[in-house]
């Protein structure tokens, strides 16, 4: 296992769900509640020294209990690794903790993840939508049951056989 | 009085020894709102910035975003890994085979597949040539903000050859979409290879020429040294990476933290900034365009013959001559082109040094031929975050300054 997984299981023993490693790529899960936490370890403890935000994201899955995953890349410019930490919401309640307060660039990047796929972050300073207009309300594009090429309002319209003369 | 904005302050000139001064008419500042863009040429496509004004001075900022934003990401999810990359040209229009290039890098990652070494060679040259040109536009349009008109029809002049040259070599000037997966798309032909060495020897004196245009004006000088400060540790803070980063100080480049492709082959240095100014960091661009030069030089030089494509027939395309003439490679393509290929499940993230910063793609595969979910990370829409941060307490005019010394360009941005 990769060393950075064994500092996170040994230092967290409830609330990490998931370690994986695959092409390289290391992987945190943890639950909800310990996010904010195992961020904060990622940012400040001298080992991790995860100072530099790499990108906000998130996946849909609709089958899922817990619906939405979220997802923080980070990576270590003194020490040149890279992790990614993840946490699922469900649809019910999709609230996750904002990062923002450790990495000032997670504050576009969440607002992103807002918009794009409804998911709310608990202490943002400035939740609203970023790419959609502020007034849409159409739904979160992202989402898998938004519909990928339209929502069929072309087939309803009405046209005329003949153009009267 | 009309003005019971909260915004407004109100100021009340009472001397005591002037009996009757407080019936003078009072002295009242007010914040001003100004929209900038998102039709402002400076603005490098369609951005409005939402400035909250004292006087002159640039109190708070707020970048409204979103009018370039066409869904890309939810397009991707719709069509196979090879259909996606055309769409990746339009992300960042002016520098389209970067986009290629990081993009095909992630699927390959997700693959593991492996590229062949004079595609790796082929992929480094095209990918320095396209820095070249992206820094060539950025500052061109750069000085043309600030107000040096010259130095942009220099830059175009010459930003020209190497266009010229894209369309020789795949038939388009700007959405090239010459990468493919596992490879490229063709190779250079000897009288490109020639053309390319000519630009190469024509080309720094040239550079020295822009400088002469920019560093000895007093104007440039007065309206980039200074402006847009930003100390190394917020530019980390906030994620900023490229020639914005590297100007603070800091020499995050990932050509060198995690060498891809023929990077670890050739010899280049980053330059690296200090001050972490609008004038580091146009420095460190030109910089780079010599540094640009010397790897194409090494690349030319060391490049072997070989295949341009891995040979994986079930992932790769065939060469376009025997797709005419055989069967079986026609219906290769066809399937690749119809189903794509199955990637593994599992997820991914792959970033790739741009001339803007670090452009990354996260993919999430569940198997079959189309991603599941693609994230892109695109360098130019972590920058506007920090627009605020570095425009307070600056002037108006200082607002086109920041926009250019990101080298945003919205089709990234919004995606």
């Amino acid at each position: 296992m990769h060393t950075l997984l064994q500092r996170i299981q040994q230092t967290f023993s409830v609330g990490v769900t998931g370690l994986t490693e695959w092409r390289g790529d290391v992987a945190v899960t943890v639950s909800r509640d310990k996010l904010h936490e195992v961020a904060q370890f990622l940012r400040n403890d001298p080992g991790m020294d995860f100072d530099y935000i790499v990108h906000v994201s998130s996946v849909d899955w609709p089958d899922d209990e817990e619906r939405f995953e979220v997802v923080w890349e980070f990576y270590s410019i003194r020490k040149r690794h890279r992790i990614r930490l993840k946490t699922r919401v469900p649809e019910s309640d999709c609230v996750a903790d904002s990062l923002t307060d450790l990495w000032k660039g997670a504050d576009f990047m969440e607002r992103e993840v807002f918009d794009m796929m409804g998911i709310r972050f608990r202490n943002h300073p400035d939740l609203r939508r970023i790419l959609m207009p502020d007034d849409y309300t159409e739904g979160y594009p992202l989402r898998k049951d938004f519909p990928l090429r339209g929502k069929g309002w072309r087939d309803t319209f009405d046209f005329l056989d003949e153009v009267p003369r | 009085m009309a003005f019971e904005d909260q915004r407004t302050t109100v100021y009340k000139i009472v001397n005591p020894e002037h009996p009757g001064s407080e019936t003078l008419p009072t002295l009242r500042t007010e914040e001003l709102l100004l929209n900038m863009g998102p039709q402002h040429p400076s603005t490098h496509g369609v951005l409005k910035v939402i400035l909250e004004l004292e006087g002159e001075r640039l109190v708070k900022s707020t970048p409204v975003m979103g009018y370039l934003h066409r869904g890309v990401e939810k397009l991707a999810e719709d069509g196979t890994y090879h259909q996606f990359i055309p769409h990746t040209d339009r992300l960042d229009y002016v520098c389209a085979m970067y986009n290629n290039f990081a993009y095909c890098r992630a699927v390959e990652k997700l693959l593991n597949l492996q590229v062949p070494e004079r595609a790796e060679y082929l992929r480094t040259i095209v990918a320095e040539v396209q820095r070249i040109i992206g820094h060539q536009f950025w500052l061109s349009a750069q000085a043309l903000d600030i107000g040096a008109m010259t130095v942009f029809f220099y830059c175009f002049r010459d930003r020209e050859i190497l266009l010229d040259w894209f369309d020789e070599l795949c038939g388009a000037r700007l959405t090239t979409s010459w990468y493919r997966i596992g490879g490229v798309e063709r190779d250079l032909t000897p009288t490109l290879i020639d053309k390319l060495k000519q630009f190469l020897d024509y080309f720094p004196p040239k550079i020295d020429e822009y400088q002469v245009f920019l560093e000895r004006n007093r104007i440039w000088l007065g309206r980039t040294k200074g402006v847009a400060v930003i100390s190394a540790e917020d530019a980390v803070n906030f994620g900023l990476s490229g020639p914005v980063l590297r100007g603070s100080g800091v020499d995050y480049d990932l050509r060198k933290y995690e060498p891809y492709s023929a990077y670890p082959k050739c010899e280049f240095s980053v330059p690296v900034g200090k001050n972490g100014d609008t004038y580091d960091r146009y420095w460190i661009r030109v910089m780079e365009l010599y540094e640009s030069v010397k790897i194409i030089r090494q690349c030319l030089e060391q490049m072997q013959e070989g295949p341009i494509m891995a040979d994986v027939p079930s992932v790769t395309l065939p060469p376009k001559e025997r797709v005419f003439t055989n069967l079986e490679a026609m219906i290769q393509q066809f399937k690749l082109f119809s189903q794509g290929f199955d990637a593994p499940p599992g997820e991914i993230y792959c970033g790739t040094e741009a001339h803007k910063g670090e452009l990354g793609f996260y993919i999430v595969s569940t198997g079959g031929g189309k991603p599941y979910r693609l994230k892109i990370r695109a360098p130019s829409f972590v920058h506007m975050g920090a627009f605020d941060h570095m425009a307070r307490g600056y002037m108006i005019s200082d607002a086109c300054t920041i926009f250019g010394t990101y080298d945003v360009v919205m089709g990234e941005c919004d995606r």
